[in-house]
């Protein structure tokens, strides 16, 4: 509970409307998407202006109070469960697009915008914002750039840094500092637009974001590409991308989520084949259909069992259904789903599935794959009972290897769902000792008091790493 | 104490399937309207949770959220590990109509209400016969002339204003008839679900119901001793009496012998449905509540089904039409396309979408007259699309939706440019081609 004179100050601040303590906004706030975590703050305060943000930030400054700062509380990596209490600031109410710039091809927004009010804005003048990550129907922009988030798209247009060209963003002494702008080229200084992107609430708190809009593909077209052998699927990937060719979209089932899709849709998919790769491509008709030529061909070559291309809006929905379908398939096998995110060279997709499946098999536990087959971000998802504390801890121990295995093979412990408290105790098997001691010392640069996000990215105890043995 | 009452209630199973995607908020209307996380399914779940798990007490804050849903189960279609909320939300509100105290008034309201009139079908018709009296005699007229309803709720008079002219006979009573043969050749032998408020204030409704199925080869029958689906009584927390009704019913369409049970009322519709659901637990009733809500459809479902679609002979005079569906049809029953189907199967029709026409229009039961600041925002956003869609006729599939809408166009000052009429109605009036016809006569 807060003192009573630290909780009018707040509500002085937002008004008593948009600053609660009562134990059912408590509980609200409580959680994000990230399985088996909660802790209750001490207060919500949602604040609609960067000026009201800097007076929160004072106060908290003052009394050091720790601030978790929320959007749509979508994230996978416990980033916006506040640990130690304190407050959380929600930015929902900071939703405004404040401009569409079609000379500069920006958009300026606040954070609490949602992802897909973002595309739908600017598609309909014939813009296009790239990033796309899966919960972007509910995702807050903030919590994009916050998170560095990726999506289906990461492959030909990158992911949400490559579209951040400029950042207002509220410091832990309550002042406000703002980074790049509306343009492409800027090298003054150390580049803070970057680095608060992905910083993921540690280092100020964003209130405005500048991106960066291209124009809109004219067409867009996609195929279903089916493999008995995960190492033809692989290959065709690569052949694909150096056949020179950039998919828009290149997608990844393994077996085990094909089962688990066809059961649930009954869209006649065959249950007996390794692999499925969902392909699109999209820019002006005539190169599309070309390219998707080209890449019939190379799955031909790598004897895909069947190739199914889509010709009518129809039919590209009922392709799409495959993937789109997965989590849901998955997440109503057991109680409990855990989705995550490892990533490796796209090279080394085939020896990744397949260290993923002898370590499921190894642990007796159920984890299907899926994820973005063009940039490598695969999501090893696991089925599983939060109740059965035996179980669960095979599954920490069966996930660590995992990340071990993708470290092995040249990747990373997390593609695009963050570190936050989840991925914390791994974060130095990616960025070794020294790395670690570089972010601290920045993280001390900007708050240090440690009052935002305390608790995230840093573990207090790294995770011994697992020796797997490959042969 | 409402902890116990709640944690015996719910279903921890499905309260531990909610993986807390967030994926429902975007479709929740209350979250839409506040913005505030406890006002999302994904809230109201996690409140659920909490107090099942004792990290928190079911206070008056706790009641009000729930109070607040209203229950339009949009969240379901969207929820990626399906947790069926509705349910959850009904278990929570049987729990919290257990130990709440209501004051003697509501106590007596609800009583009259939930066990005296709505399961007793011969009430409703004396209730209808005492409005029919007060529409007809001249009384409306005067108390309308004298401003008597302005001590009414403002929602309550909204509502006075648009009841449409109310019947002190059912369905049975206009037909003289409990079987009704199909026209032509028999292709099915149909239940008619006539629902308790539909066959009272809507039997004209409930005619063109029996018209459309004959003339499409239905044969069908009026199952006697049916009674109230009992929907309203469980999302206000009468479960058991919902359960005493659904018995009632079962039995009744047992008896009839029927191949399809159907219902023109989507709330009605989804409840029967969910009869086996309800009656989980009594082993006595489970299999034959299996057996009846197995057989329950829509009636467009089931003329999409039976009826050619350049079968209809059309509208006298081209309109422009526009669809709200019912949340209980859609997300309950999952009929979203037969409805539209039927629309743009009509000669003289212009179908026109209505934009989020698939989210609720704040009527929900008794929701407009509980929570009337809600349920007035949704339906000035509601009608704000449905003046953009410029038709002549508004159709829904359900007599909640469809008094609502009436309110609504009154409300958006839409009168004379715009009616809202009842699927089954507007089908009517564009019956099928030449020779099939019945010629029923109320």
């Amino acid at each position: 509970m807060l003192p009573e004179h630290i909780r009018s100050e707040l509500c002085a601040i937002v008004g008593e409307k948009h600053c609660l303590d009562r134990q059912e906004a408590l509980v609200a706030y409580s959680y994000d998407a990230t399985p088996m975590q909660q802790s209750l703050p001490d207060v919500v305060v949602m604040p609609q202006s960067t000026e009201e943000v800097q007076q929160v930030m004072r106060v908290a400054a003052k009394h050091q109070i720790p601030i978790v700062t929320r959007g749509a509380g979508s994230n996978l990596c416990a980033g916006t469960i506040p640990v130690g209490g304190g407050i959380v600031l929600v930015l929902n109410r900071m939703n405004q697009i404040v401009e569409i710039d079609e000379q500069n091809l920006t958009i300026t927004v606040q954070p609490g915008v949602r992802t897909a009010d973002i595309h739908q804005a600017v598609e309909a003048r014939g813009l296009f914002y790239p990033p796309d990550p899966g919960s972007m129907v509910i995702s807050t922009i903030g919590g994009n750039i916050a998170l560095n988030s990726g999506g289906l798209r990461g492959l030909k247009y990158g992911t949400t840094k490559d579209y951040v060209l400029g950042l207002e963003a509220v410091l832990p002494n309550g002042e406000v500092i703002r980074t790049g702008g509306k343009l492409m080229k800027d090298v003054a200084g150390y580049d803070l637009t970057k680095l608060l992107v992905g910083s993921e609430g540690t280092l100020a708190i964003i209130t405005q974001a500048i991106l960066k809009l291209i124009p809109k593909p004219q067409t867009q077209r996609v195929m279903l590409a089916m493999y008995a052998d995960m190492a033809q699927a692989a290959r065709s990937v690569s052949d694909i991308i150096a056949g020179r060719i950039i998919p828009g979209t290149l997608e990844f089932l393994d077996q085990g989520t094909i089962r688990v899709v066809e059961d649930f849709k009954q869209i006649g998919l065959p249950t007996d084949v390794a692999a499925i790769l969902l392909i699109g491509q999209d820019g002006d008709a005539e190169s599309v259909d070309r390219d998707m030529e080209k890449i019939a061909a190379i799955c031909k070559k790598n004897e895909a069992v069947q190739i199914k291309v889509a010709t009518t809006p129809e039919e590209a929905d009922e392709v799409m259904t495959a993937r789109r379908s997965a989590l849901a398939a998955l997440s109503r096998m057991r109680p409990t789903t855990i989705l995550e995110d490892a990533t490796v060279p796209r090279a080394q997709i085939a020896p990744m599935v397949a260290a993923i499946q002898s370590i499921t098999e190894r642990y007796g536990l159920h984890i299907c794959t899926f994820g973005h087959a063009g940039d490598g971000n695969l999501h090893p998802t696991c089925m599983t009972d939060a109740r059965n504390h035996e179980e669960i801890e095979r599954v920490e121990e069966a996930f660590a290897e995992i990340f071990d295995a993708a470290i092995n093979l040249g990747g990373t412990i997390t593609g695009e769902h963050g570190v936050g408290i989840v991925k914390a105790p791994y974060l130095e098997w990616k960025v070794g000792a020294a790395g670690i001691e570089v972010m601290k010392g920045i993280k001390r640069a900007f708050d240090p008091h440690n009052l935002l996000n305390p608790g995230k990215m840093f573990a207090k105890e790294t995770r011994n790493r697992v020796v797997i043995d490959r042969a | 104490m409402l902890k116990e009452a709640l944690i015996e209630k719910l279903d921890y199973e499905e309260l531990s399937n909610c993986m807390r995607c967030g994926f429902c908020q975007p479709a929740c209307p209350t979250f839409r309207e506040t913005g505030y996380e406890a006002a999302s399914p994904r809230g109201r779940i996690a409140l659920m949770k909490a107090v099942a798990d004792g990290v928190m007490q079911p206070d008056q804050d706790f009641v009000d959220q729930m109070n607040l849903c209203l229950g339009c189960r949009a969240c379901e279609p969207v929820c990626p590990a399906g947790v069926p909320y509705g349910q959850l939300i009904e278990q929570t509100r049987e729990a919290i109509e257990e130990v709440q105290e209501h004051p003697t008034w509501v106590k007596a309201v609800r009583k009259v209400a939930f066990t005296h009139l709505f399961p007793r079908q011969d009430r409703m018709y004396r209730l209808g016969s005492m409005l029919r009296f007060y529409q007809r005699s001249g009384i409306q007229k005067a108390v309308r002339k004298l401003g008597v309803l302005r001590i009414l709720p403002k929602q309550m008079g909204e509502m006075e204003a648009i009841m449409p002219e109310a019947s002190g006979r059912g369905i049975r009573e206009f037909l003289g008839a409990t079987v009704i043969p199909a026209v032509g050749e028999r292709k099915r032998r149909v239940g008619m679900f006539h629902g308790c408020i539909m066959d009272v204030l809507f039997s004209e409704t409930n005619l063109n119901t029996v018209r459309l199925l004959t003339e499409a080869g239905c044969e069908v029958v009026i199952a006697q001793g049916q009674v109230c689906c009992g929907a309203l009584h469980a999302h206000s927390g009468e479960r058991e009496e919902a359960r005493n009704l659904a018995r009632k019913n079962i039995e009744a369409f047992t008896k009839a012998g029927v191949d399809v049970i159907v219902s023109n009322a989507g709330g009605c519709g989804a409840m029967l449905q969910e009869y086996n659901h309800l009656l989980e637990n009594d082993p006595q009733w489970h299999e034959s509540a299996k057996w009846f809500s197995s057989r329950v459809k829509d009636i467009s479902e089931l003329l999409v089904e039976l009826v050619e679609p350049d079968a209809w002979a059309g509208l006298p005079e081209s309109k422009r039409v526009t669809y709200q569906s019912s949340c209980h049809l859609r997300n309950g029953m999952k009929v979203t396309k037969e409805p539209v189907n039927l629309l743009q199967s009509i000669p003289n029709a212009t179908y026109v979408p209505l934009r989020e026409g698939d989210r609720c229009c704040g009527s929900a039961g008794i929701y407009n007259l509980v929570q009337p600041e809600m349920a007035g925002n949704l339906l000035d956003e509601k009608m704000g699309h449905v003046a953009a869609t410029q038709a002549d006729i508004l159709v829904t599939s359900n007599p909640g939706c469809l008094l609502q809408m009436k309110a609504g166009i009154k409300r958006a000052g839409l009168e004379g440019q715009m009616e809202a009429v009842h699927i089954v109605d507007l089908l009517a009036g564009a019956r099928r081609k030449n020779g099939t016809s019945s010629d029923l006569q109320a």
